[in-house]
């Protein structure tokens, strides 16, 4: 008999592995980029296939320089890719996505140590960098036929009222991926479903970022209406941030109470920078500068091991 | 149904219906039989026999080494061959001694006589229980005369046998709940006689609705003057289920940390195969020499749950199976989730084997980790509420104080974030190994200290 391996327990795993979550994100995408393409054309398909391939081929060409492992196999280099692209509008000039992809990976990703060690969203970074480096062309919004071209948010700062409708379906101006309220939900069910992530961080960012909103612009005195609010919840990049974005594995806590803590600050930042800052979007700063705080609210937030809850309070009694 | 549970842990696929549906065979080998004298928790036992002794079944062959020890006894009749180190499982060299099986199964005098237990004292019967070498049978190895000596000013309000049985593949509890309920009743009106407050609760998973419904009856049928109440609790699948401190909770609600006994809680827990070996010692006098084990996998060819008598060398029992189907990669004494890997069988049937199982494909040990994204899954499952991929790293870093600090020695062991993990990050191996690190450094510390007080 040929020798019996040996090893610690556990001796079985679940199936699940790295490469399944990110192909569970990318499929979750899907919906989103596919509205994308039906509001704003073709051209969608290219901005996305861009991005795609120069995350992927940064990964990849950096690994290889620096004799790494090739790790572009786990599907996450094709993630940041997709979200990238969902965050870009449809008339970007070809080199932003391509840029946009060698920043992320390589700037916010690789120069961190690769998977998991990134302490920013790689391709809201890389946005965030694009909208401050080419802001002219970084705002250029698509104009729509038919419908008003000016996005949800920026009607509802003018003071008009958006059909509801229209924001469900997509149908009005925005990023690639952000307009459509019911290919975003779809995603966000499918990654509920599959549990690759926990819908606690994405619901606490819209509720609180609902909260906000209206508390602060109760404060500036203008009229809170129903409308107003549901523009601010589905109309900007809000939605798809909340799921896509406030959920990221590597960037946002890990612990039950952090992830609501998170979501509670980003809707916070998201609430502040739209009511009193120089933009109509606040998700993508917001969402970075959460990022950064991870670390601490991990720290406040770790979780009471089970059988020492009564412990901690009877100490404080004491 | 209401099930309280703890929150977290996993549901790995069971397997159980590879064995689940075989009747126990009772096993009668021949040739060499090996009684480990440190299979349990604690000092180990101390020969009484020499080569060349003639044993019977029944007979003791080591005295327990102190008290937090049991003795050990013989299953077979022959002659003792030899008194000597033999390999134990963890992969270390112990005591053991070796028999010759002389296939005549002659016993002791007095051996399976019935005796009326109720009349005996407290202390007989917890007496009975030592002497008889009963341990933990779910892979602890605790002995289970030191659980029932509970302090007099220690409450307890609750028995629970651990019928849970929450590790795939095991199915020995569940064929000994089907064919021998009656027994584990009687084990439980035992224990209940030493603690008169106390409630008798058999905790059992819920995919054995059979197995419940067989404990239920035999409650039902059970000759009780007494009148004590004894109760079945469904419990939840869901691995680990049947962990100390999750099935204390569950049954009653109370939580207790690593530094708490299940006296704490008002509880005591037994395991279910336990219990009936308590029933044998204490009314039939049959000291605890056998035990059901349950041999599977997809390496062997007929799956099965064999009664065989301590002592019987794991070859026999393969064999037994109808032997390999296929070349197994990775055979595993107890479950897949916490039981020990072997490198080799020559090692004999221990009071704590509840399982034999043995696998073509090493699912863990084939791939290499990779890098960790974070994604959190180890902190939902693991059932102590433990962050078991910041206890790793510090682990790995060699950092033992974070590890504490972290309340790493909260950690049971079950080994649900490493099956969850989706990088195969190796991270209950980690914590353990840390863990094992720092009560060791505790324990020599605490030598150091007895030293220096015994010099002053």
């Amino acid at each position: 008999m040929k020798t019996l391996n040996v090893s610690l327990s556990p001796h079985i795993r679940s199936g699940g592995t790295t490469r399944r979550i990110m192909l569970d994100v990318c499929i979750a995408l899907l919906p989103a980029i596919g509205v994308g393409v039906y509001v704003f054309g073709w051209r969608v398909l290219l901005i996305t296939a861009l991005s795609v391939a120069s995350c992927v081929l940064t990964e990849f060409l950096y690994e290889k320089l620096m004799k790494l492992p090739v790790t572009v196999g786990d599907f996450s280099a094709v993630v940041t890719g997709l979200i990238l692209a969902v965050n870009l509008y449809a008339t970007a000039p070809w080199w932003i996505p391509v840029l946009g992809g060698v920043f992320a990976i390589l700037v916010v990703k690789m120069l961190f140590g690769g998977i998991g060690q990134n302490f920013m969203n790689p391709a809201l970074a890389a946005r965030c960098f694009l909208l401050l480096s080419f802001s002219r062309i970084m705002t250029d919004y698509p104009v729509l036929d038919g419908v008003t071209s000016a996005t949800p948010l920026q009607q509802a700062a003018a003071g008009e009222i958006v059909p509801l409708g229209q924001l469900i379906l997509g149908t009005h101006s925005g990023t690639i991926g952000e307009t459509s309220v019911l290919a975003i939900l779809a995603g966000a069910l499918y990654l509920f479903v599959r549990r690759v992530i926990s819908p606690r961080a994405p619901l606490t960012v819209v509720l609180s970022t609902v909260a906000f909103v209206a508390l602060f612009t109760w404060i500036r005195g203008d009229a809170v209406t129903l409308n107003y609010l549901a523009v601010h919840a589905f109309g900007g990049g809000l939605l798809v941030g909340a799921v896509f974005m406030a959920s990221d594995y590597a960037t946002t806590p890990v612990t039950f109470w952090g992830q609501i803590l998170f979501g509670v600050v980003v809707g916070l930042l998201t609430a502040v920078i739209r009511c009193f800052g120089g933009s109509y979007e606040g998700m993508s700063f917001a969402i970075l500068i959460s990022n950064l705080l991870t670390p601490v609210i991990e720290k406040v937030t770790y979780p009471r091991p089970f059988g020492l809850e009564k412990a901690k309070k009877e100490r404080k009694k004491a | 149904m209401f099930h309280p549970s703890f929150r977290g842990g996993v549901h790995p696929k069971d397997h159980k219906s590879l064995s689940s549906g075989s009747a126990i065979e009772a096993l009668r080998p021949e040739g060499e039989m090996v009684y480990l004298l440190n299979a349990h928790i604690g000092a180990p036992a101390v020969p009484v026999v020499q080569a060349g002794d003639r044993v019977l079944v029944g007979q003791k062959l080591a005295d327990p080494g102190g008290f937090v020890s049991v003795p050990v006894h013989a299953s077979v009749s022959g002659t003792v061959k030899s008194v000597g180190p033999h390999l134990c499982q963890n992969g270390d060299t112990g005591l053991a001694v070796t028999v010759e099986n002389d296939g005549l199964y002659e016993a002791v005098p007095g051996f399976g006589q019935e005796r009326d237990w109720r009349r005996m004292p407290k202390e007989a019967l917890i007496g009975a229980v030592r002497d008889a070498g009963i341990v933990g049978m779910g892979g602890a190895g605790f002995p289970t005369h030191v659980k029932l000596s509970v302090k007099p000013d220690v409450h307890i309000d609750t028995i629970l046998c651990n019928g849970a049985e929450c590790e795939p593949y095991i199915t020995c509890d569940y064929r000994l709940m089907l064919e021998r309920a009656d027994l584990s009743v009687l084990g439980m009106q035992i224990l209940l006689s030493l603690f008169p407050d106390a409630t008798g609760v058999f905790g059992i998973e819920d995919n054995k609705k059979d197995g419940m419904e067989k404990v239920r009856e035999a409650i039902g049928r059970a000759d009780n003057p007494e009148g004590r109440t004894m109760v079945v609790k469904s419990l939840k699948k869901k691995y680990p289920q049947g962990g100390e401190r999750m099935l204390i909770y569950a049954v009653t609600g109370r939580k207790i940390n690593a530094r708490q006994l299940p006296a704490d809680a008002g509880c005591v827990v037994v395991n279910f195969s336990t219990l009936i070996a308590v029933a044998q010692a204490v009314a039939f006098q049959i000291p605890l020499m056998h035990r059901v084990v349950t041999v599977t996998g997809d390496a062997v060819a007929r799956p099965s749950n064999f009664d065989v008598p301590l002592g019987t060398p794991f070859g026999i029992l393969f064999e037994k199976a109808g032997g390999f189907v296929s070349e197994p990669e990775k055979i595993i004494s107890g479950g897949p989730m916490m039981g020990a890997a072997v490198y080799t069988t020559d090692l004999p049937v221990t009071k704590t084997t509840s399982c034999l199982l043995c696998m073509t494909k090493d699912e863990l040990g084939n791939y290499e980790p990779e890098e960790c994204i974070r994604c959190g899954k180890c902190l939902t499952v693991c059932p102590e509420r433990l962050m078991p991929i910041k206890l790793k790293n510090a682990a790995d870093a060699g950092e033992y104080d974070v590890v504490e600090k972290l309340h790493g020695l909260e950690c049971i062991g079950c080994g649900c974030c490493t099956y969850i993990c989706p990088a195969r990050r190796k991270i209950s191996q980690s914590i353990t190994a840390a863990k094992n690190h720092i009560l060791a450094e505790k324990r020599r510390a605490a030598m150091k200290q007895q030293e220096a007080q015994k010099k002053e």
